[in-house]
C-alpha cells in the first residue's frame, strides 16, 4: 500500500498546479497589425486594450466621446505608418501612463500584482493538499481498512425515500 | 414644508434606531427584560417613519420641487414621472435613503415573526439590524441629506444648506440638470431596487448570526430561522446582477453585458460569499460540520454588503457606476471595520462552542465536495477583490494609477468557473462521510456519456477551440446529471406510488423542494453557463463605415444601411436612428434601428443597439458615427453573439428554482423539527 506520508504525493500535484499556473497567467504573443490602409477592426483590435484617462472603465473601441475618437484616429496613423500593436501601446503608456493599459505591468511594484495570485493559489494548494493527506490518514483505521459507506451503494431508492423523509 | 416632513421623520427614524440599539444591548446585559418590547417598538417604527420620508422625497422629485438640491440634480421637466419618482435612487443621497427603507421595512418584517423559540437572541438582533440602520439613516442626517434646500445670498451666490444662512434667500432654479441618461432605461427602473433587496437582507442572517453567536448557542437554529431570508435576499440580489448585465447589454453599447466593472464586481462578491454560504450551511445542519467557516461566510457576506454601497457610494474607485462622490467613505471605512472587528471578536470569543460535531473523513464525499465548492467561491472572491483593490494599493504606494480589466479576471476565475461547474453536477449526488470513485462513477456514467455526444458533434462541426469545447462539455455533462437525477426520483416514486410520470416528479419536488429547487436553479446556472461560454468564446465583430444602399457582412448575416434619421422627441432628446435591413443566408430577416440618443438637459448621449434575437443567437447592431449628411455615410460595428440568449433564459429558470427552493412548507414547529434531527 502506498504511504500517504510520502513527499512524492504532494510534490507531484504540486508541480502540476504549477505547470497549469503557468498556462493559465502566460501571456500570449501578441500579433502586430500592419498595412497602409488599416482597416476599422484593426483599429479597434488594439482599441479594446485601451482606456482613456477620462472615460474610466469603458475600452476606447466602444467609447463615444470626442477624445476616444481622436485616441482611436491616433491608432490608425500609427497603423499606417507601419507600427505593431505593441509599439502602440507604449506609445500610449509613455504619453498618459499605464492606466491606458487594461492590465497594470509586469514590471516594478506591479509586479507584485502578478506574483501575488499564484503564491497565494500556491500556498492555499499546500494546505488543502495536507489537509486532504490527514483526511486520508484518518480514513485508514487500525486494522488498515477503509471505513464502511453510509449506505448501500446499490439502494438508490432507499436512499432517495430516506433524503425525502429527513428533508421534508 | 414637505421637506421639512421628510427630514423630521428622517430624524425621528435615526432616534428611533439609536433608542432601539441600546435598549437592545440594555436587555442583552441583563438589564429589565420588558425593555425589549420597547426596543422591538423602536425598531418596528422606523419603518413607517422611513416611508413617510421617501414619500415626501418622491413627492418633490414628482412635483418638480427644485428648491430642493437633490431634486435639482437628478431630475428635471421634461423627464416623464416614473422617471421622476425613481430618481428617488438615481443619486447619492436618495439611494442611501432608499437603502435604509428598504433595510427598515427587513427589520419590521423579522420583528413581526414568533420568537418563541429565539427569545434569547432577539435583543442582539435587534441592536445589530438597529446599528446598521442607524449609521445609513445618520448618513443621511447629517452628510447626505436629500432634503437639503438652495439659498442665493444677497451677492447673487447660491448655496445648499437644509437651515437657512444667515441673510440667504430661497432659491429654486427653473429647470433641474436630469437624470444621468444612462440611468433612464426599464432596467435601471428596477435594477438598484433588486440589488439593494439583496444587500440589505443579508443583514437579517448576518444578525441572526451575531445574536447566535452573542448568546453562545451551539446549535444551527440560527441558519434554519435564516433560510428563507437568506434565500431571498440571494435571489434579489442576483436578479439585480442580472438586470444590470442586461441593462449594460441594452444601453452601455458595447456588445456585452459584463465588463468586470469594479461597481459590477463589489455587487457579485457577496453573492460568491453568500453562494458558498447557501451550500455550506446545508453540511452543518445535516452534519453538524463547517460551524466556524459558516459564521464567517455570513460575517464576510455581510461586510462585502456594505463594502460594495462604500464603493458605489463613497467614489474612491472610479467607474461609470460611481457617479458620485462624498465625505461617506471615510465613515464607510470606519463601519467596515469596526463591525467587522466586533463579529470576528465574537466568532473567536466562542470558537471552541462552535466545533463541528463530525469530522470531515473524506474529500470524496457531499461534505468534501461541498467543501471544496466553498473554496473555490473563495477563490474567485480573491481575485475579484485583489483585481478591485490593487488599482488602490498602487496608487496609494506609488502614486501611480492602474486598470485592471477584463483580461485579469477572465484568466484567474476562469479556470475556477469550470471547477465549479463540475462540482455543480457530481456534488449533489456523492453520499454522505465517504463514497468510493466507483459508485459515483455508477451514479454518473450514463449521463456523462451522453454528454460526450455535444463535443463530438461540435468537433465534426469543426469547432477545435479547446477551452470552449471543454466547458460546453462540462455544462452538458451537468445538465444530462441533473435530468438524469430528475428522472431517475421521479421514475422511483412512479414506481412506488402508481402515479404518472409528471405527477411523479411534481409530488418529488413538492415534497423535497430544497432539493429539486436547488437542482432547477442548477438547471437555470447552466443555460446562463452557455450564454455566457457562447458569447465569451465564439463573439465574433465588425466596424464599418456605409453609404446608403451599402452592405457589411458578418458570419452568415448580411446588413445593409438604408437611411439615417434625426428628430426631437420627448424627454428632452435628439435621436439619430439609422434604419438597417438584416438579411441571413441570402433572405431578409428584419429591419433594425439602431439609434444615437442625444440629452440636451444632460448634454450626454447613449447609444442604443438594434438586435434581431433569436435562441441561436443576437445580431447587435450599434450605430457608432455619421456624417452630417447621412447619406454620405455613418459607421456600424456589429456583433454576433451567439447563444447570449440562454444567458436570460437561464435566469428565469433560476429564479423559478429559487422561488420552488424558498416555497414556504406547512412544517412542524422547530423545536419538533429539530428533535427530529437530533439536536438539542
Amino acid at each position: 500500500m502506498k504511504s500517504y506520508t510520502d513527499s512524492s504525493c504532494v510534490i507531484r500535484p504540486l508541480t502540476i498546479i504549477g505547470l497549469v499556473l503557468l498556462l493559465t497567467f502566460s501571456v500570449f504573443g501578441e500579433t502586430a497589425a500592419q498595412g497602409d490602409e488599416p482597416t476599422e477592426d484593426e483599429v479597434n483590435t488594439i482599441a479594446e486594450q485601451l482606456y482613456c484617462p477620462v472615460c474610466e472603465n469603458v475600452p476606447l473601441d466602444v467609447c463615444g466621446t470626442q477624445a476616444c475618437a481622436q485616441w482611436r484616429a491616433t491608432i490608425r496613423k500609427k497603423l499606417a505608418a507601419g507600427w505593431n500593436e505593441k509599439q502602440i501601446k507604449q506609445y500610449f503608456s509613455n504619453q498618459y501612463g499605464v492606466r491606458v493599459l487594461a492590465q497594470p505591468p509586469t514590471q516594478g511594484f506591479n509586479a507584485l500584482f502578478w506574483a501575488l495570485p499564484p503564491v497565494a493559489f500556491l500556498v492555499s494548494a499546500f494546505f488543502v493538499l495536507r489537509f486532504i493527506r490527514n483526511i486520508r490518514r484518518k480514513q485508514q483505521p487500525a486494522d488498515g481498512q477503509p471505513a464502511a459507506e453510509q449506505a448501500n451503494a446499490d439502494d438508490y431508492v432507499a436512499r432517495l425515500e430516506r433524503e425525502l423523509e429527513q428533508w421534508r | 414644508m414637505i421637506a421639512n416632513l421628510g427630514f423630521v421623520a428622517m430624524f425621528l427614524a435615526l432616534l428611533c434606531a439609536i433608542y432601539a440599539a441600546v435598549l437592545a444591548l440594555a436587555v442583552a446585559r441583563g438589564e429589565q427584560r420588558q425593555w425589549l418590547g420597547s426596543a422591538r417598538n423602536a425598531a418596528m417604527a422606523a419603518w413607517p417613519l422611513l416611508t413617510l420620508a421617501c414619500f415626501s422625497l418622491t413627492y418633490l422629485l414628482v412635483n418638480g420641487h427644485f428648491e430642493i438640491e437633490y431634486v435639482a440634480s437628478v431630475s428635471s421637466r421634461a423627464m416623464p414621472w416614473y422617471l421622476k419618482a425613481t430618481a428617488l435612487w438615481g443619486g447619492q443621497a436618495g439611494s442611501l435613503l432608499f437603502w435604509a427603507w428598504l433595510m427598515s421595512a427587513y427589520t419590521a418584517l423579522v420583528m413581526l415573526r414568533d420568537w418563541r423559540d429565539e427569545r434569547d437572541m432577539q435583543p442582539y438582533v435587534i441592536a445589530a439590524t438597529m446599528i446598521t440602520l442607524a449609521f445609513f439613516v445618520s448618513l443621511n442626517v447629517f452628510i447626505e441629506n436629500p432634503f437639503t434646500k438652495l439659498w442665493m445670498d444677497r451677492f447673487g451666490q447660491t448655496s445648499a444648506a437644509f437651515f437657512a444662512p444667515a441673510g440667504a434667500q430661497p432659491f429654486s432654479p427653473s429647470d433641474g440638470q436630469g437624470l444621468n441618461p444612462l440611468l433612464r432605461h426599464p432596467g435601471m427602473i428596477i435594477h438598484p431596487p433588486m440589488l439593494y433587496l439583496g444587500f440589505v437582507g443579508f443583514v437579517i442572517p448576518y444578525s441572526f448570526a451575531i445574536g447566535a453567536l452573542a448568546v453562545g448557542r451551539k446549535d444551527d437554529i440560527w441558519i434554519r430561522v435564516t433560510r428563507r431570508w437568506t434565500l431571498i435576499a440571494w435571489l434579489f440580489l442576483s436578479l439585480g446582477l442580472l438586470l444590470g448585465g442586461r441593462w449594460a447589454y441594452d444601453v452601455l453599447g458595447w456588445g456585452g453585458y459584463w465588463g468586470w466593472d469594479p461597481v459590477e464586481i463589489a455587487a457579485f462578491m457577496p453573492w460568491l460569499t453568500a453562494t458558498a454560504f447557501l451550500h455550506s450551511v446545508m453540511i452543518q445542519e445535516k452534519r453538524g460540520m463547517f460551524k466556524h467557516w459558516n459564521m464567517i461566510l455570513i460575517i464576510l457576506t455581510y461586510a462585502l454588503v456594505i463594502f460594495g454601497t462604500f464603493l458605489t457610494r463613497s467614489g474612491v474607485l472610479s467607474s461609470v457606476h460611481a457617479f458620485a462622490q462624498s465625505a461617506v467613505g471615510p465613515l464607510f471605512f470606519i463601519f467596515i471595520g469596526v463591525t467587522f472587528a466586533i463579529s470576528l471578536t465574537l466568532l473567536f470569543r466562542g470558537w471552541e462552542r462552535l466545533r463541528s460535531e463530525n469530522i470531515l473523513t473524506s474529500w470524496l464525499s457531499r461534505e468534501g465536495l461541498f467543501l471544496l465548492n466553498n473554496l473555490l467561491f473563495m477563490g474567485i472572491l480573491l481575485a475579484c477583490f485583489w483585481g478591485v483593490i490593487y488599482p488602490l494599493i498602487s496608487e496609494l504606494a506609488t502614486g501611480q494609477k492602474v486598470t485592471v480589466g477584463p483580461p485579469f479576471y477572465e484568466r484567474t476565475t476562469g479556470p475556477q468557473f469550470a471547477a465549479l461547474l463540475l462540482l455543480m453536477g457530481v456534488a449533489p449526488l456523492a453520499a454522505w462521510r465517504v463514497t468510493t470513485v466507483k459508485r459515483l462513477g455508477h451514479t454518473i456514467w450514463k449521463p456523462t456519456a451522453v454528454s460526450l455526444l455535444l463535443p463530438v458533434g461540435m468537433l465534426a462541426a469543426g469547432v477545435i477551440n479547446p477551452v470552449a469545447l471543454l466547458s460546453l462539455w462540462l455544462a452538458a455533462q451537468v445538465l444530462c446529471i441533473t435530468l438524469y437525477e430528475f428522472f431517475r426520483g421521479a421514475t422511483v416514486r412512479r414506481k412506488s406510488t402508481g402515479d404518472n410520470f409528471f405527477s411523479a416528479l411534481c409530488k418529488l419536488a413538492a415534497r423535497n423542494r430544497r432539493r429539486y429547487g436547488g437542482y432547477v436553479i442548477h438547471l437555470g446556472v447552466i443555460f446562463m453557463a452557455v450564454g455566457i461560454i457562447g458569447i465569451e468564446m465564439f463573439q465574433t465583430s465588425t466596424q464599418g463605415t456605409l453609404a446608403y444602399g451599402e452592405q457589411m457582412t458578418l458570419g452568415d448575416y448580411v446588413l445593409i444601411y438604408n437611411e439615417l434619421d434625426e428628430f426631437p422627441t420627448e424627454g428632452d432628446r435628439i435621436v439619430t436612428r439609422a434604419m438597417v435591413s438584416v438579411y441571413k443566408d441570402g433572405k431578409f430577416v428584419t429591419e433594425l434601428h439602431p439609434r444615437r440618443d442625444f440629452y440636451v438637459d444632460g448634454q450626454q448621449p447613449m447609444t442604443i443597439p438594434g438586435v434581431y434575437s433569436t435562441l441561436e443567437g443576437d445580431f447587435y447592431v450599434l450605430l457608432v458615427d455619421w456624417k452630417p449628411i447621412g447619406a454620405q455615410g455613418a459607421t456600424f460595428k456589429i456583433y454576433l453573439n451567439p447563444l447570449v440568449n440562454w444567458l436570460w433564459l437561464g435566469g428565469f429558470v433560476f429564479i423559478f428554482g429559487t422561488l420552488i427552493a424558498a416555497w414556504p412548507v406547512k412544517r412542524k414547529s422547530l423545536s419538533q423539527q429539530l428533535g427530529a434531527f437530533g439536536v438539542s
